[in-house]
């Protein structure tokens, strides 16, 4: 069953203009792992901007989880990030909070018993291999470990779609890696992922879905596909 | 939203005033500059309207009745005068009390001038009214009223007293008025500005708090606490020193300018604070929810 259903999507940020998604039909099914690969303006951003309805498409129609995101009322939206965790390249932790609160903050804004989130951060936190840091700020880790947070704080929810831009674009490759594998868990675990990346050697290694874009257009899709 | 969500925005209030300790000094000390600046203004307008009613209440008119009128009819009148609201007192004065004031301010020391009098009272038929009016404005009514009571022969009124302290109470009135007006938005203005910069400062922490989740209402409700915080300190902290300084101020004015002992009273402190106290933290935590609520509106529909 299609858990995201592109049909016939653009997206122009100004009318007239080429626009940045063009006529977009695609399906991703409950469980996959995709990765969504091409050049810079290929409109990876763009379409990681719909799934987060940051933007609502021009033309055509968004259904993730059978909810159109295109009719979705502004208060609608928090419930329906709710369902989604988010990864970004640049981690976004708070940097005056400590690792425990990072992750909290996740279950804190959806309203979660305080008994609740208790239990969930330390497994939360063990999952990623950093029980014992929980007490650490951002700065005092490093780029993976901050990344592993992030991680961390995404899942705390049981996202049924997991969300990653560039996850690993300001990492080495062996972190790089580590970050791959939690995703990968994640997924083992039941969660949908969808990864935009420009790592060639983790798409090719990985051999999962790779939908490459180039100008708007979706140039292949192929399963156990490599990077074009 | 949860008891817990409500408790855990409180606390999140109260740090964001710590982690920017900076802008919450800068706008604790703008909003207490105001509030001060308020209080200030308030109790000069206060004190003001205090000694112009003193003045107020010292004018009065002067009712004559006719020859035959007698004593009787001319308590009633006076009775029906005492119930007037505009009316604040009415003195009766006797044909003796008439003599005996002008004799005190006529001749003062020199009492054997009206020996000559005897029993003889000259004002025989000058009993009167004294009438204080609550209001000086109301003194041209007040006194067409009297002067159609047929049993009235003449009204005695101080035209340059009362029109003198009408025009000033106007113009304080006006003019306390405008710089109120300036004065609150002024100072919205500049505590929305310290919220903008607060709530740009943490923009990143709102995005995230949106991309996980959070509705507008639990992004909304920290700040809007830490704007009334900020109103709330920024307002008992000039509202305290005032009340020092206030009560220091009048010792020094009534000792440095004793001439002005006869002349002005100023209000007790406690007096002031009645109006103050009350109005200025209003004033703290409105402006510092207001500034807060609409600055962070704007950016949540950004």
């Amino acid at each position: 069953m299609s858990l995201i259903e592109f049909r016939d999507v653009s997206e122009r940020y100004i009318k007239g203009a080429t626009p940045a998604i063009d006529h977009l039909t695609f399906d991703i099914d409950n469980g996959e792992f995709v990765f969504i690969t091409g050049d810079s303006g290929s409109g990876k951003s763009t379409l990681i901007k719909l799934l987060l309805r940051e933007l609502t498409p021009t033309s055509g129609s968004i259904t993730v989880a059978g909810m159109d995101l295109g009719k979705m009322k502004h208060r609608k939206i928090p419930l329906y990030r709710r369902k989604l965790g988010v990864v970004f390249q640049e981690f976004r932790l708070l940097k005056d909070r400590n690792i425990y609160e990072n992750v909290a903050f996740a279950q804190r804004v959806t309203e979660v018993k305080p008994k609740v989130i208790k239990k969930k951060v330390p497994a939360a936190l063990s999952l990623v291999g950093l029980a014992q840091k929980y007490k650490s700020f951002p700065d005092e880790l490093s780029g993976g470990e901050q990344q592993r947070v992030a991680i961390a704080r995404a899942l705390i929810n049981e996202p049924a779609l997991l969300l990653a831009d560039e996850p690993t674009g300001n990492l080495d490759p062996s972190n790089s890696w580590e970050i791959m594998h939690l995703l990968e868990e994640a997924n083992e675990r039941g969660t949908t992922v969808v990864v935009v990346t420009h790592n060639q050697e983790i798409v090719n290694e990985m051999k999962k879905r790779v939908i490459t874009l180039n100008k708007g257009v979706i140039i292949s899709d192929e399963q156990g596909g490599e990077y074009k | 939203m949860r008891l817990s969500t409500f408790f855990y925005s409180i606390r999140q209030g109260f740090k964001n005033i710590g982690r920017n300790k900076m802008f919450s000094l800068a706008s604790i000390a703008t909003m207490a500059a105001l509030i001060f600046l308020f209080g200030l203004f308030y109790a000069i307008v206060a004190n003001f309207n205090h000694i112009v009613k003193s003045a107020e209440e010292g004018v009065a008119i002067t009712v004559f009745f006719n020859d035959d009128t007698s004593e009787e009819e001319i308590k009633r009148i006076g009775e029906d005068l005492k119930k007037r609201d505009d009316v604040l007192k009415a003195v009766y004065v006797s044909p003796e009390e008439a003599w005996a004031n002008f004799q005190e301010e006529y001749f003062g020391d020199n009492q054997e001038l009206a020996e000559g009098f005897k029993d003889d009272n000259p004002l025989a038929k000058s009993a009167n009214y004294e009438v204080y009016l609550r209001e000086v404005e109301s003194q041209d009514e007040l006194v067409s009223y009297c002067e159609n009571i047929p049993e009235v022969r003449k009204v005695r009124k101080s035209d340059v007293v009362a029109k003198t302290l009408s025009s000033v109470n106007k113009l304080l009135w006006y003019g306390s008025l405008g710089v109120i007006i300036i004065l609150l938005g002024v100072s919205i203005f500049l505590i929305s500005s310290t919220i903008t910069v607060g709530v740009n400062v943490r923009s990143e922490e709102i995005a995230i708090m949106k991309y996980i989740g959070a509705k507008d209402g639990f992004v909304r409700l920290p700040f809007v606490i830490e704007g009334i915080l900020i109103g709330l300190i920024g307002a008992v902290i000039p509202l305290v020193l005032f009340y020092f300084i206030y009560n220091k101020v009048v010792v020094y004015i009534m000792t440095k300018f004793s001439l002005l002992n006869n002349l002005v009273d100023f209000l007790p402190v406690s007096e002031v604070y009645r109006v103050l106290l009350p109005v200025g933290l209003l004033l703290g935590v409105g402006i510092g929810f207001i500034g807060s609520f609409v600055t962070i509106r704007k950016h949540l529909k950004a």
